[in-house]
């Protein structure tokens, strides 16, 4: 194994296992700051594939502002362990039929995984064995600002009403 | 050098995780922490595809993924915050004002 697959390994099992942790453990707090180390872990799954772009933003902005903005509303809720099952009720989907219809869609969906990624041609070669890295950010910047313009400008009009509706959605009503 | 399909697993693996967290957890602020999970799931498959490809077009789809997550954040976040002043809970059973 060179040392390529090693790391992969290595940052393929720290995001895997950071996302299961996620899922798997009550306590939110412990739950966020899990995806940040699964986060670290997709940092340097960027960087072997060669986009450092994705890798530094993916820890400026997704673990260092998502993830505070998450922990900070989990400790202003004082929310550190999960609701007790004094809200839960038997849902409809919670019946055998549709359970067994469910089960039965997953398995159908898993086996056509499998199907797809087995019969594709092109998989098993080497990431970057036939063309080279577009590594820098100045090439980077220059689609985004240039073929993707138009994305980008919606983009802000995004940012702008998630900003506003977050600031209504909180208010306190006066009334 | 990795095959591609090594890749498209993993983002598969964390992309169930992310599914599975947002049907079995009883947790808001958990399952908005399962969207996020499986979104970065699709931005390793986009920067992946990039690479094997050559193009710079999956860093940028990133780019604007994250952008969405992080709007996303900012209004769930509201949300929640919301909804816990009405109920004290955030158990997502505890909110039927929709439900008839």
């Amino acid at each position: 194994m060179g040392s390529d697959q090693l790391l992969f390994v290595g940052f393929g099992a720290l995001a895997l296992l950071g996302a299961l942790a996620v899922v798997a453990q009550p306590n939110p707090v412990y739950s966020v700051i899990a995806l940040i180390v699964s986060f670290f872990g997709l940092s340097g799954l960027y960087v072997l594939l060669e986009s450092p772009f994705v890798a530094v933003v993916q820890i400026i902005i997704y673990a260092g502002a998502i993830m505070v903005l998450f922990l900070f509303v989990v400790m202003l809720l004082n929310a550190t362990r999960e609701d007790g099952s004094e809200w839960d009720r038997a849902h409809p989907y919670y019946r055998p039929g549709p359970m067994r219809l469910g089960a039965v869609l997953a398995v159908l969906f898993g086996v056509q995984m499998i199907w797809a990624l087995t019969r594709t041609v092109g998989l098993g070669v080497g990431v970057g064995e036939t063309r080279p890295a577009v590594e820098s950010v100045r090439d980077v910047g220059r689609v985004l600002f240039t073929d993707y313009m138009f994305a980008f400008e919606v983009t802000s009009i995004l940012i702008l009403a998630a900003m506003v509706g977050a600031v209504v959605l909180a208010r306190r009503r006066e009334e | 050098m990795i095959p591609l399909s090594y890749y498209l697993v993993l983002s598969g693996a964390l992309f169930a995780i992310g599914t599975a967290g947002v049907f079995l957890r009883r947790n808001i602020i958990t399952l908005l922490l399962s969207v996020e999970i499986m979104l970065n799931a699709v931005n390793l498959t986009f920067v992946a595809f990039g690479r094997q490809q050559g193009v710079v077009d999956g860093q940028i789809i990133t780019f604007f993924v994250m952008t969405v997550a992080a709007a996303e954040a900012a209004v769930g976040l509201g949300l929640v915050i919301a909804l816990f002043r009405g109920r004290e809970s955030l158990n997502p059973e505890a909110f039927t004002a929709l439900k008839w």
